[in-house]
């Protein structure tokens, strides 16, 4: 059964109009965007920054309301959940800047075993204690860490203990908001490997969001681009990677730096020209037109839909032949 | 990037909370200490210091009227004009100063911590309807407003205490709550929301602990605040009533004696100060510890 599906999800921020009493504006961030994730499955969400992919994956929690569309939660849908809080057990989330992601104050047992009493309120104090412990371990930091404070730690250990946290509850689903981002490249694959793991263990679904296109080939099964909240592009991921098909991706790819400064010499055209747009003052045509090589007229006046363009692969480009 | 997992890693070697490192900071600081002690000493001498005498600060010595300093006598430090003796009036003015003093700091600054924490962890509409109602209230002349109040409880300690709580709870609401935006924005606010904790769980467990530094320091600063207004109300005659005395009305009835007889004014003034300058030592003291850009 499909675990997670999103239906024509729109999420937007509102934002205070211009006086006290004055009725407040949405700012859209994430457009019409449709998904689905099997258990066990990784979707990675790339994109630039700003596009809207760590509002997705929230959104996807609901820990912001969306504004237009659903979210299914095995088939139930969201809204109609009775008693979120409890089930929020099933699907958490890990963040970008891992020490900001512990209260200062606690010791990491209370960080990692706080979600506990609401999801399983009948825990003794020594089960609960047992539990994180637990928790810690199979993230790979030791017992005595229980009793230490997030600034006695590094930033590969604070995002163990991130994990940790998400993985206490026994979740389904871990959306992974950028989880390596913030640290050093030997740490990253550690903490990628960690996740794998886990999945492999658990059965865990990751939505894993990154801007790195490396990463996100390591770890997913799927792909899809995000450009200015709209889907551009989704596929499996060796498909993808052998071959992306939407003019963003293929810029994408060539932004990746080549390793070899010789060849990374006489790479040409991988800048990309024109201006991002305003996410106030979005085009009405494609989401890529103002940066598109291959633009034309048709593209700045029309919208190309998310259409199927090879099996299993969807795109939204108008020159794309199927 | 093949990488052994089942090496778990060992902690490092055991250190102390942030909350025990600050502390631990603060005993270091010599003068701050000594405003401790010395604090301290001034409270056991109010609360406890009156049962050394076998009379109270009510009651009056018909042969030591407007009795001079002497220390050998039974009234060591003399008596007022009524024959009470000043000495153990002092004391127990002290202690209706001191406890309005602590009393009300804590009260004002538990409104302000709560009142902020949730404003600034609400945010938006609600925040900006809270933080009009504090700047409204700032804007109430403060005399007129104890004076109001004395007519709605008909006088007396319970309204001054009102008043004072009244007006003082306002600035650490403000400052919580300018704190308890930026924590609210920070990830693991969002991560207990994940976890399934309410608004308010988020604010008691999360928001005021991560304000507590801050909260600390301003309290110490609120203490000698809610002292001197006590004075000052009790020194206009609105506040701590006679026969009852605080250090506030003992001041005032030494001012006016002040031509005849300095001493009425010095005992109770001298104590007041002493006890400032120890909170004022103290709240630096808290705040040189607290403070981050000092680590």
């Amino acid at each position: 059964m499909t675990l997670l599906e999103a239906r024509n999800l729109g999420v937007g921020y509102k934002i205070p109009g211009p006086g006290l009493f004055s009725a407040s504006r949405m700012l859209p961030i994430v457009h019409d965007l449709s998904l689905s994730l099997e258990a066990g499955r990784t979707l990675g969400v790339v994109g630039e920054s700003g596009c809207g992919k760590s509002t997705l994956g929230r959104a996807l929690l609901r820990l912001i309301p969306p504004s237009a569309g659903q979210v299914l939660w095995q088939g139930e849908d969201m809204t109609l959940i009775p008693d979120l809080r409890r089930r929020r057990a099933e699907m958490q989330i890990i963040f970008q800047d891992p020490v900001a992601a512990l209260d200062p104050r606690m010791t990491l047992a209370r960080i990692v075993s706080r979600p506990l009493s609401t999801f399983e309120p009948n825990l003794s104090r020594v089960q609960v204690r047992a539990r994180a412990v637990d928790a810690l371990q199979q993230v790979g930091l030791s017992a005595d860490f229980a009793d230490r404070f997030p600034h006695e730690l590094s930033g590969g250990q604070a995002q163990r203990v991130g994990i940790a946290r998400a993985i206490i509850g026994r979740p389904k689903l871990i959306i992974c908001d950028e989880p390596v981002s913030a640290l050093d490249v030997s740490i990253q694959a550690q903490v990628i490997n960690l996740l794998m793991e886990l999945q492999e263990k658990m059965g865990l679904a990751l939505v894993f969001i990154s801007h790195n296109l490396a990463v996100v080939r390591h770890i997913s099964h799927e792909v899809m681009v995000m450009c200015l909240g709209r889907v551009v592009e989704q596929a499996p991921r060796d498909a993808f990677y052998a071959r992306p098909l939407h003019p963003y991706s293929q810029a994408l790819m060539d932004a990746v730096p080549e390793p070899n400064p010789k060849r990374e010499r006489g790479r040409v055209g991988t800048a990309l020209a024109g201006e991002l747009p305003s996410v106030l003052n979005p085009p009405r045509g494609c989401v890529f037109a103002s940066r598109c090589p291959k633009a034309t007229d048709l593209c700045r006046q029309t919208r190309p839909e998310l259409r199927e363009v090879a099996p299993g692969r969807q795109a939204a480009c108008h020159f794309i032949e199927t | 990037m093949s990488v052994d997992l089942t090496l778990t890693e060992a902690a490092p070697p055991r250190s102390a909370s942030t909350l025990q490192l600050q502390f631990r900071r603060f005993r270091s600081n010599r003068l701050a200490m000594l405003s401790v002690g010395l604090l301290a000493l001034i409270v056991l001498a109010c609360f406890f210091g009156p049962y050394a005498f076998p009379f109270t600060g009510e009651d009056a010595d018909f042969d030591f009227i407007s009795a001079p300093m002497d220390l050998w006598s039974p009234h060591p430090f003399g008596t007022d004009e009524y024959g009470r003796d000043l000495l153990v009036r002092v004391l127990e003015g002290g202690q209706v100063s001191l406890t309005i003093g602590f009393l009300g700091a804590l009260v004002a600054g538990v409104i302000g911590v709560l009142y902020g924490a949730v404003a600034g962890y609400a945010g938006g509409r609600a925040d900006g309807l809270m933080m009009r109602l504090v700047e409204i209230l700032y804007g109430f002349p403060y005399v007129i407003l104890v004076i109001l109040l004395s007519l709605l409880f008909g006088g007396g300690n319970l309204a001054l205490f009102a008043a004072i709580v009244f007006t003082l709870w306002l600035t650490p609401a403000v400052i919580v709550r300018a704190q308890a935006q930026s924590l609210a924005r920070r990830e693991f606010v969002e991560a207990a929301r994940a976890g399934g904790m309410t608004g308010w769980q988020i604010v008691v467990e999360h928001i005021v602990p991560n304000c507590i530094s801050v909260v600390i320091v301003y309290g110490s600063l609120l203490v000698p605040e809610v002292i001197l207004s006590e004075s000052f109300l009790s020194f206009l005659g609105i506040g701590i009533k006679e026969p009852q005395a605080s250090w506030g009305n003992l001041i005032a009835s030494g001012t006016s004696a002040m031509d005849s007889d300095l001493r009425l004014l010095l005992l109770p003034g001298t104590l007041l100060a002493l006890v400032l300058l120890c909170l004022n030592f103290i709240a630096d003291g808290l705040r040189d510890a607290f403070d981050p850009n000092d680590r």
